[in-house]
């Protein structure tokens, strides 16, 4: 908060400014006696140039005076450092009475969905419309603004669910977010199988979604490092568990790239995926609601996949 | 008496020329960058971010900065009667800006920037324009201390406005702490920083690009037109009315931020006081036009000078409108902006520089016209239509952005837009924005065309022209 010496120092340079320009305005709108006549060009410069003191149009003089009255009467009524004006306004108490009749009229809307399970609400139009503009607008920066993620961030649109594609699971999702954690395997790997253990693993992983394929000698020395460390994640068949986010590795999905260097690199180096948690930002019936709208996005013709606790 | 020395102003109206086509021509390519973001080649040096202040600093300071130098050394000599003050000084100050903006170009591409807009270049760079600077004006205010005319014509009070407070802007806002070579802090921080870099930015438009051209204007629209200026009294009353008003104006760029909300209030209330004065300007050179409005048919200098002034009115009214808070709130951070800027930058500013130096560098080669004066008409059309294309386009897109950005759904209150969606929706306006660009530096190209001509047919040794004494009545004693 401002001194008030610097207040009156504000207000004495504004005064002093707006009275200059009156000063000005009106010791220039009448002719004295003395000053050259309006057509009287009395100077020469450069051999050519010449003034008229022509009179200041009215319309001018007038525009002049009405901004200025208007200035002082906008800060009258807005104030000037320390001083309110006497409108009493500031820029905060206008965004709380914007906020607080937004507010009203969203807790009129919500109320209607308030506590209903996501896969119900997928059916009601007006919701699913709800969740997409919660969606575009907070989502999308990860998911994409048609759900369909992109490198390191999930495609909704699939029927691919990391922790579990029941409402329930889906709704936890939403509301407290995830924590997905691949270790980096690196040095482990080749401390126990040589300097060519991490290929060898990526092979094994390759085929695994690529059944019938003949393993070579590289996937069947990756298998034994696989059974060793990952299966604790992602299970004997590399099916994955939704309660861990860990993935199933049989699909040809891939979050980070499926390439040899792609996946050597997740193996090495690991991965972090985090889906914050939205519920403290968008509240309760809001993230049902963009949930139902995710829900819409699978479509769900496919039986519905393993199912995780929450 | 001598003769003047207007070989400093030769250099500078050609690299006006020069700077012009540069500047526009990165424009051009930045444009191009938001419909094909592919076209920065992965290359650090060519992405967005480096390139736009590039374009900013070629068009406002080396564009518009050599056709200040050019026309005010120019004027201040045939309106003072009198040589420059040094030759060496010119020459000085002539190569010494150059070397700044070639100091610009090579340091901005290469990421080497203090974040403030307008004023991004590190300090080393800002220590040799305040030197630069400075030299500039002892050689414009010494050439008017040693004028033979008792009176200095108002043209020079705005190139004098102009110099003066430009120093105090460029200080006040570089002063900064080093930390390396090529790096630097602010010596401000937080909403005082910003209120400080507006101040300097919003003063930079108010001097740097109006005040200074209005100077050209008072000596090329007279000139021109072969008529007197309007009134004199009028060039009194807004020229100090112009100068006490602007210097307010800085918090508008800043309304709703975390600046005090009664710096805001100041802001708005002086921009909309600003008007009055702003137009003060056009009218004393559009009513200089009286009597002799036919000439426009014939002379498409004049048409660059009146057009310009055309531009001039309306960015001056769409500027205070646009700092009406209500206004902002839809208006900021949109390319509304981006056109209103552009209004003034090239309707206003290229315009009367453009006109200025077809009116002057046949006089500076001793020949009656240009090479051609169908080409400058051509070069007019080419620069209208483009800038009427840019700002039309970017009008729609601004005001669609906003609308966009803030719509809510009158039933349930919640944002109907992502981001994105706005960002799609703009996406055509950015390619006639593109086509509107290329058609203004396509005249730019006319006009470096015409420029190398009618350098061609001045003779290999111009001779200097002889000092014209003052008339008999207006001499100093």
């Amino acid at each position: 908060m401002m001194t008030s010496g610097w207040t009156w120092y504000v207000v004495v340079l504004v005064a002093l400014n707006i009275a200059g320009c009156l000063w000005l305005l009106m010791a220039n709108v009448k002719r004295r006696p003395g000053d050259p006549s309006p057509e009287d060009t009395s100077h020469v410069w450069d051999g050519d140039i010449t003034e008229y003191n022509k009179p200041l149009p009215k319309w001018w003089i007038n525009l002049f005076y009405i901004t200025i009255v208007f200035g002082i009467g906008y800060l009258a009524w807005y104030g000037v450092g320390r001083m309110h004006g006497f409108g009493h306004w500031s820029s905060k108490s206008e965004w709380a009475l914007d906020k607080a009749a937004e507010d009203a009229r969203l807790e009129e809307t919500l109320k209607l969905y308030a506590g209903k399970p996501i896969d119900a609400l997928a059916k009601d139009p007006g919701a699913v419309a709800l969740g997409r503009t919660i969606f575009v607008n907070n989502c999308a920066a990860c998911h994409g603004s048609t759900g369909l993620g992109a490198k390191g961030f999930p495609n909704l649109a699939d029927e691919v669910w990391y922790w579990g594609g029941s409402p329930e699971s889906v709704l936890e999702t939403i509301r407290n977010g995830r924590n997905a954690v691949m270790p980096a395997w690196g040095t482990v790997l080749t401390a126990q199988g040589g300097p060519l253990a991490v290929d060898d693993v990526v092979a094994y992983v390759q085929s695994l979604s690529k059944p019938g394929q003949s393993e070579d000698e590289a996937a069947e020395r990756g298998e034994k490092q696989f059974s060793t460390l990952c299966i604790a994640c992602h299970g004997p068949e590399g099916k994955g568990n939704p309660i861990l986010g860990a993935r199933d590795l049989t699909t040809a999905r891939w979050l980070y790239g499926g390439s040899k260097e792609a996946l050597h690199q997740t193996i090495a180096d690991g991965r972090n995926g985090v889906m914050p948690a939205w519920e403290p930002v968008l509240g309760e019936t809001r993230v049902r609601l963009v949930g139902a709208y995710v829900w819409t996005l699978s479509k769900h013709d496919a039986p519905a996949p393993r199912e995780a606790a929450p | 008496m001598g003769n003047y020395n207007d070989k400093v102003v030769r250099q500078f109206a050609v690299m006006t020329v020069v700077w012009g086509v540069v500047g526009m021509l990165v424009g051009v390519l930045i444009a191009a960058q938001l419909y094909w973001p592919a076209l920065n080649f992965n290359v650090p040096w060519l992405s967005f971010g480096r390139l736009r202040p590039l374009h900013t600093n070629a068009v406002i300071f080396a564009f518009g900065g050599s056709a200040l130098f050019a026309t005010s050394l120019y004027t201040v000599q045939r309106t003072c009667h009198v040589r420059l003050l040094s030759d060496r000084l010119a020459s000085f100050v002539f190569w010494g800006w150059q070397l700044i903006i070639v100091a610009a170009a090579i340091s901005l591409p290469l990421g080497y920037t203090q974040g403030k807009e307008y004023a991004e270049l590190e300090w080393p760079i800002d220590i040799a324009i305040a030197i630069v600077w400075v030299a500039y004006a002892v050689l414009f205010f010494g050439t008017i201390v040693k004028r033979t005319v008792k009176h200095i014509y108002v043209a020079n009070w705005f190139y004098g406005a102009y110099i003066i407070t430009i120093t105090l802007l460029h200080v006040v806002n570089n002063l900064a702490i080093p930390a390396g070579g090529m790096k630097s802090y602010s010596v401000y921080s937080g909403s005082v920083d910003a209120m400080v870099q507006w101040w300097y930015g919003h003063n930079a438009v108010g001097f740097f690009l109006t005040t200074a051209f209005l100077g050209m204007m008072y000596y090329f629209v007279p000139k021109q037109a072969g008529r007197p200026i309007y009134s004199y009294r009028l060039s009194i009353v807004h020229f100090w009315a112009l100068i006490a008003v602007y210097m307010w104006a800085g918090p508008h760029h800043l309304m709703y931020t975390a600046l005090p909300d009664w710096a805001q209030s100041l802001g708005m209330v002086f921009s909309l006081i600003l008007l009055a004065p702003s137009w003060g300007g056009a009218i004393n050179g559009i009513l200089t036009l009286s009597g002799v409005w036919y000439k426009l048919r014939t002379d498409p200098i004049l048409k660059f000078l009146i057009v310009s002034l055309s531009f001039y009115m309306m960015s001056t009214f769409e500027g205070p409108m646009m700092s009406i808070k209500t206004v902002n709130s839809l208006s900021h951070y949109t390319d509304w902006t981006i056109g209103h800027v552009h209004s003034g930058a090239l309707g206003w500013v290229a315009m009367i520089s453009i006109g200025s130096i077809y009116a002057m560098l046949p006089r500076l080669l001793n020949l009656p016209q240009m090479y051609s004066v169908k080409l400058i008409d051509t070069h007019f059309w080419m620069h209208t239509i483009g800038v009427v294309v840019y700002i039309v386009a970017m009008w729609i897109a601004g005001v669609m952005q906003g609308l966009m950005w803030r719509a809510t759904d009158p039933d349930n209150g919640t944002l109907v837009y992502s981001f994105v969606e706005a960002l799609n929706a703009t996406k055509p306006y950015y390619l006639f924005r593109l086509g509107g660009g290329l058609i203004v530096l396509g005249g730019m190209f006319v006009m470096a065309w015409n420029v190398f001509k009618t350098y061609q047919l001045a003779a290999s040794a111009v001779t200097a022209q002889p000092v014209l004494p003052p008339d008999v009545a207006d001499a100093r004693a």
